[in-house]
């Protein structure tokens, strides 16, 4: 008889002698859905909302004012190093909450199955799910499954929406970046893309770089204990770094000046994107941020995240001018002025 | 990073930029001839370190610039088959053809994939034995040898299903073309540095000669471009014109044997279409007759095309250091990377790109 592997300290609940993969009829609202939804979804996510089961999570919630985000997660390949599709539906939308200063509460999960998919595979992506949530402190209190053909999905496809409390006093937009205010990125950057390029059929080069996937909402409570005014707060993700700081000056119709030595980046992370032509500051992260703040508060924000794992490596990295408003400029090693344009289409390699 | 930190000094860029600004007496026109030497300048803002004295001429170093339509369309084509997966390097995908591109192609359901290495498209044919791999191959010299290899390889592993798409080009008839041609009086060239390294510099010694052309091997980096200034400067202000070696951490005057032999065995010189440009005799590689089994256009019969240019796009005369992008009235207006209506703004090497990302 087969037996299921140990993950994570985890066992897949349903024996390969069942089901190796999914069916059709696990999306059918029958026996099969039922027993996928107490076993693989229910013994993991449970919780007192969640438990009730029924059409719509119910739950309280005591503040004026909240976020709520959605977002679709089709990475590909599904476990890549640093994380897997799982881990990064939750972390996507707690970062999504937490970039508009709330305190991510409650997420629903939805899950896109292609018929064939291997439920242990299912199985693990769900822990790792669980371990994230724990991790970020949110709950899943409500979701679905869809089944659909072979052939017609790329194994599983998953989104997630997320709601969280603004607290008091906390007032961030993109439109509300100020000349003058300095600009904290809060770690080593492009380490998300490059992982997930490393792992990609077809490319293949000796490298230890680990997606920077992580939680940021606690790096977010953190900065705003210090200093409310913190006007903008964004994660680079896709399009990087170079596209969300053009997002910000041309919402906020400001100047952004940066300075390139004192963008924190990773040797390894470095080389690789030489070796394929890339440049580190499109390339997608999804465990930074990039805040924009009143200078007064700054220095101390900046020295309070430095003791924080997920903000170690902060630096200063720019601030807000007055002039040439919805343009980045890059103070560049060598001293000239770079512009830093948006993305445009995906970056790709360059042939000789 | 070692090999890249030091070429991208502060220190080391500002004495260079104060040597050449030293030494400059009058105006003088140089080309660089690779398209990522233009993208360093455009992205490095190296023409703020330069004296007002020179003008810089972007070359017709992109590879994928220089493909001509008709073999787009040809790829594309072969892509629409369901017999067929094209291969191809990622910046081919976005080049328009005639009334398409390969990404469309995909998205209508063609089978297209990017590949980085060559040796992958080889190893796509041998995990897909059903169906058949054609190779989109461009490029210049750089390219040649790692392109030619994969033929190696598909005959070493027996490979019935595999074959190529074959457009190459060389630059040293390109620059016989421009100097020949006489239109943009160039009086000194930055040489392509990734080229030579495979080449060596041996065929520009006549060039330069006959031309009475400054000519350096260059690299890519800000301190290799300035250095490559500085070293045509000074020979333009002393009266010479020889063949210098700037990239001598890779480029050797023999170029690497070793490739050569490899490009001679698989490939033979014939004129070539470049885009926008026209038909420059002996300017290009296509396959020989020994391995003709694997020459997609013969393979699979595709050689009558009717292929029309946009006849807004000046990418010609871009190509050619005549014009500059901002020239075109179709720049960042009709024309940008998500609606390119010539090659230079998709090419990660296309001058029009480099106008596009890097001024406002």
């Amino acid at each position: 008889m087969k037996e299921n592997a140990n993950y994570m300290g985890s066992v897949c609940p349903i024996p390969k002698t069942e089901y190796d993969g999914i069916l059709m009829a696990h999306g059918g609202g029958g026996t099969l859905t039922h027993q996928l939804i107490q076993k693989i979804f229910i013994s993991q996510f449970g919780n007192e909302v969640l438990d009730v089961l029924h059409d719509s999570a119910m739950f309280n919630v005591e503040s004026k004012r909240l976020a709520f985000t959605t977002d679709s997660y089709v990475v590909n390949p599904v476990f890549f190093p640093g994380g897997n599709i799982g881990e990064l539906a939750v972390y996507g939308t707690v970062n999504d909450l937490a970039m508009a200063g709330a305190n991510p509460l409650y997420l629903s999960v939805s899950f896109i199955l292609e018929e064939g998919f291997e439920i242990e595979t299912l199985w693990q992506i769900v822990v790792a799910m669980k371990n994230a949530s724990r991790k970020a402190n949110v709950k899943i209190v409500t979701g679905d499954t869809k089944v659909v053909d072979k052939g017609k999905g790329d194994g599983i496809y998953l989104n997630t929406s997320g709601i969280g409390i603004i607290p008091d006093g906390v007032n961030i937009n993109p439109k509300n970046a100020k000349p003058g205010d300095l600009i904290i990125l809060s770690g080593k950057i492009a380490e998300h893309g490059i992982a997930i390029l490393s792992a990609r059929d077809g490319l293949e080069f000796e490298s230890e770089i680990v997606s920077d996937l992580a939680p940021l909402n606690t790096l977010v409570s953190v900065m705003l204990n210090e200093s409310k005014n913190i006007h903008v707060l964004r994660d680079p993700t896709r399009g990087g770094l170079a596209s969300t700081l053009n997002e910000i000056a041309t919402q906020s119709n400001v100047g952004i000046r940066i300075y390139e030595d004192k963008i924190p980046i990773a040797g390894n992370v470095k080389a690789a994107c030489e070796i394929f032509g890339l440049d580190p500051l499109y390339i997608a992260n999804e465990g930074k941020l990039v805040a924009f703040i009143d200078p007064e508060n700054a220095e101390r924000v900046l020295n309070k995240i430095h003791l924080y794992e997920f903000g170690k490596d902060a630096s200063i990295i720019g601030e807000v001018t007055d002039n040439n408003p919805k343009t980045v400029v890059m103070k560049t090693t060598i001293g000239t002025n770079r512009i830093i344009d948006m993305i445009s289409g995906e970056q790709l390699p360059r042939i000789c | 990073m070692k090999y890249v930190d030091e070429y991208r000094d502060a220190e080391s860029v500002r004495l260079l930029s104060e040597k050449i600004n030293s030494i400059i007496s009058r105006n003088w026109n140089i080309m660089e001839i690779c398209g990522g030497q233009t993208h360093t300048i455009l992205k490095c803002k190296i023409e703020e370190l330069l004296p007002p004295q020179i003008s810089l001429i972007h070359g017709p170093g992109c590879p994928v610039c220089v493909t001509p339509i008709e073999m787009i369309d040809k790829a594309i084509l072969l892509a629409a088959r369901p017999d067929i997966i094209l291969v191809s390097y990622g910046d081919m995908l976005r080049v328009p053809g005639t009334n398409s591109n390969l990404l469309e192609a995909k998205s209508k359901g063609g089978n297209v994939k990017m590949i980085y290495s060559p040796l992958d498209a080889v190893k796509i044919a041998e995990q897909n034995p059903d169906k058949k791999i054609v190779f989109f191959a461009v490029g210049f010299e750089t390219t040649a040898p790692a392109n030619a290899f994969t033929i190696f390889e598909a005959e070493r592993r027996g490979l019935k299903n595999y074959f190529m798409l074959c457009s190459h080009v060389l630059v040293p008839p390109a620059i016989e073309c421009l100097l020949k041609s006489g239109k943009n009086s160039i009086h000194g060239i930055l040489t392509a540095g990734h080229v030579c390294t495979v080449m060596g510099y041996e065929e520009y010694i006549p060039l330069a000669e006959k031309y009475k052309t400054p000519m350096v091997v260059t690299g890519f980096e800000p301190v290799d471009i300035l250095s490559g200034l500085l070293m045509v400067i000074y020979q333009l202000e002393n009266g010479n014109c020889f063949v210098e070696n700037e990239y001598g951490r890779v480029v050797r005057k023999e170029g690497n044997i070793h490739s050569k032999k490899i490009i001679s065995d698989v490939f033979e010189i014939t004129d070539r279409n470049w885009r926008g440009i026209g038909v420059i005799p002996q300017s290009g590689l296509k396959i020989k007759s020994k391995y003709s089994h694997y020459d997609a256009e013969k393979v699979f019969n595709i050689n009558a095309i009717e292929s029309n240019e946009s006849n807004i796009c000046i990418a010609g005369e871009i190509l050619q250091g005549l014009k500059k992008p901002g020239d075109c009235p179709a720049f960042r207006e009709e024309c940008t990377p998500e609606f390119p209506l010539g090659a230079p703004m998709v090419s990660s090497e296309g001058a029009c790109s480099a106008y596009y990302r890097y001024t406002k």
